[in-house]
């Protein structure tokens, strides 16, 4: 008897473990046995598309974008990302595992040169390789890139923010992406807010080596810090609580993207400081929210699900036709457009309202 | 197997060797004495799977790529096997292997050294690292997680001081650096230089686990410290040599990690840490010491590779592959505790 029962509880524990295996795999089976029986039945395209990480409403935007134009032209697209935005292994496999399942394209926010090689694997592979959001170091690694003019962005806050100000003196915290790499989007970003606020630069693609004092468009500056904030809230929390220690006067607050604003704007109401200027970059419904009820003075807004549909448009277009994108005239990548969205309009900036913006927001 | 001898002259002990085995009791010896059984099966059966869900899977191309995915986490999880062995923990593997790979990569890279230079420097300071690390634990007797948890910022900050976040692209680094990355065809699989060197890891150090006298001391001190120090093991000597032995494999991964990314970059392997512990206990080496086998640990990093890899071919997002491999890790823990338990009860 007491044998039976052993045997039994041997039985089920192994029935519950290949089960529990096969489910994990059959949630795939079942999706992907229509997408093999039409690989087979010839031309089905595959899209691959890899984000930066899983979470940012900047991605599942993009993603959306990808997935809907996917649905309407009729092709199979495959989601990865990185784990956050410092994992550059996950996209490389991710890269990898595109190439061995016989995907026409890839189209990536890379999280740094370390993808290089996989990419160039990907081309010599037969693949289109896009860009998204984040152009690769060298540009033209891609066949090519859908992305914010992320220089322009930063120019109009920065423009946006030295008008505000209208001559008084300027003490400036800087919210960046990176302290442990260098990324185009980090530095774009930073140098044309910079360069917007008429600050004397030095190398336009390198932060922090600007003069620590020195005069703006409208009057003097201090930049009190550079801090990063790996592009997440708690990091822009950290960042900005650093940067108040340093000097609680500190009246702009330049952030990279919208999650180290949030952080930013939360050590700014810990601290008591309600009156500077936060400017930032993404425009998310969230974002847009922010600039309606004050919490960011300006937003430079992104179209990422434009970004995501375009992408998926170009390789079909590839696979059909053999063109690849073209560029706009005098620059390197396509500009997906950037927008400023603000409710206290500035004269020589060109802006948008929160209402507008709301329209047009992820 | 069990002895079949006349019933009649058997002692009491001999009687409770002999008694009849429950097939569950079997099973569950089987696996006390070999532990890379279970995720063997797993990772069988999720083969079968895989290829019933994409008929890409398995390939000899593939076959070739997943052993290039792991070979990082792979190589990195031969040092883990070794400390966990010993019932400690190493969670600064990633950093040391970052950090040496960033000393690797500037010192052939920016200061122009030859690359055969570079490498053995970035040895010895595996080495010495490691051996900071058996110091802290075998001498001033830090618990193993504490040491490695505050080794794992030390070995952070190093290498982001010394590169500034820059990386040092593969071109740049000479034909030694980046010799992990050369192709090696064996029939139809299309592996790597890395792909070797971490196999050859697998075989080294297996063969001085089994085969001498110090893996048996390996296996002893991880069994019962206090015991093997009695029976005449210096266990301080040999907690030591396992650390420096441990910082010597991560600075070999780093060398493979190199060669993969083909450059010397600070945003590779996040988590690579965490992952080789995974890849060691999915293999059914005891996180409490002294029982489990560097096959176990391969069988296990190839698993988490097929599981990743076969749900990514099934178009699966990529947050269900970690799901996944979540559940992996509790199933095989529990196995583990299961097993501990045969000849405690009867």
């Amino acid at each position: 008897m007491s044998v039976f029962t052993r045997r039994s509880a041997v039985l089920a524990s192994v029935g519950v473990a290949s089960a529990l295996v096969l489910a994990g795999c059959s949630g795939g089976a079942t999706t992907d046995d229509g997408s093999s029986s039409s690989a087979a039945g010839g031309d089905a395209i595959g899209v691959t598309l890899i984000t930066k990480d899983p979470n940012d409403p900047f991605w599942v935007a993009m993603i959306d974008g990808a997935e809907q134009a996917a649905k309407d032209a009729g092709v199979e697209i495959t989601v990865a990302s990185g784990r956050d935005q410092t994992d550059s292994d996950s996209q490389i496999q991710a890269i990898e595992n595109a190439i061995q399942r016989g995907d026409s394209g890839i189209l990536i926010a890379n999280n740094g040169p370390a993808v290089n090689d996989a990419i160039q694997k990907a081309e010599d592979a037969g693949l289109i390789v896009i860009a998204l959001d984040t152009p690769t170091t060298p540009i033209d690694l891609v066949d090519a890139t859908f992305a914010s003019d992320n220089r322009l962005a930063g120019q109009l806050i920065g423009e946006w923010a030295a008008a505000k100000l209208g001559g008084d003196d300027a003490t400036i915290a800087l919210i960046d992406l990176f302290s442990d790499k260098v990324v185009s989007v980090d530095y774009e970003r930073d140098q044309g807010f910079l360069a917007g606020m008429g600050i004397d630069v030095a190398d336009e693609n390198m932060n922090g080596d600007e003069a620590a004092t020195g005069s703006y468009s409208q009057g003097s500056y201090e930049i009190v810090c550079n801090e990063a904030s790996n592009g997440a809230e708690d990091g822009g929390r950290t960042a900005m609580e650093k940067c108040l220690s340093l000097n609680p006067d500190i009246n702009v607050v330049y952030t990279a993207n919208e999650p180290s604003a949030l952080g930013a704007v939360q050590a700014l109401k810990a601290a008591g400081n309600d009156s500077a200027l936060v400017v930032t970059i993404n425009g998310s419904c969230d974002g847009i929210a922010g600039v309606a009820d004050g919490s960011f003075g300006a937003d430079a807004q992104q179209y990422p699900s434009k970004m995501g549909s375009l992408g998926v448009q170009a390789v079909i277009d590839y696979v059909n036709n053999g063109t690849k994108p073209t560029a706009d005239a005098g620059k390197d990548f396509t500009n997906t457009g950037i927008t400023l969205v603000t409710d206290q309009p500035v004269d020589g900036v060109d802006s948008i309202d929160s209402t507008a913006g709301a329209d047009g927001c992820y | 197997m069990t002895t079949t001898q006349g019933l009649g002259e058997l002692t009491a002990a001999e009687r409770f060797r002999s008694r009849p085995l429950t097939r569950l009791q079997r099973i569950q010896r089987l696996l006390h004495k070999h532990p890379e059984i279970s995720p063997l099966v797993v990772l069988v059966i999720a083969s079968f799977a895989f290829q019933l869900a994409s008929d890409r899977f398995l390939t000899a191309s593939n076959m070739s790529l997943i052993l290039q995915q792991v070979s990082i986490i792979g190589a990195l999880a031969v040092g883990q096997t070794l400390v966990i062995l010993t019932a400690g923990i190493d969670l600064s593997v990633g950093a040391l292997m970052i950090f040496v790979s960033m000393v690797m990569g500037s010192l052939a890279g920016n200061v122009g050294l030859p690359g055969a230079l570079a490498l053995l420097v970035g040895f010895a300071i595996g080495m010495l690292a490691g051996l900071i690390n058996g110091v802290l634990v075998a001498v001033v007797r830090l618990p193993p997680f504490i040491t490695t948890l505050g080794t794992l910022s030390v070995f952070t900050a190093l290498a982001l001081l010394m590169s500034h976040g820059t990386s040092i692209q593969g071109d740049d680094l000479g034909s030694v650096l980046t010799f992990t990355s050369v192709p090696v065809a064996i029939g139809p699989f299309q592996l790597t230089v890395g792909v070797i060197l971490m196999i050859a890891m697998y075989l080294a150090l297996g063969y001085c686990l089994n085969w001498t006298s110090w893996g048996r001391h390996v296996y002893a001190v991880g069994s019962d410290e206090d015991a093997s120090r009695l029976a005449g093991v210096r266990t301080r000597r040999v907690l030591l040599s396992v650390y420096v032995a441990a910082g010597l494999l991560v600075a070999l991964s780093a060398w493979v990690l190199i060669g993969r990314n083909n450059a010397a970059t600070t945003s590779a392997a996040v988590d690579a840490n965490l992952d080789s512990i995974t890849a060691v206990v999915i293999g059914g080496t005891s996180l409490f010491g002294g029982r489990g086998r560097l096959t176990g640990t391969f069988i296990g990093a190839l698993t988490v590779g097929v599981f990743r890899n076969g749900l990514s071919l099934a178009r699966v997002d990529v947050l269900y592959q970690t799901l996944a491999i979540g559940i992996l890790i509790i199933a095989a823990v529990a196995l583990d505790q299961w097993i501990r338990r045969t000849g405690a009860q009867r």
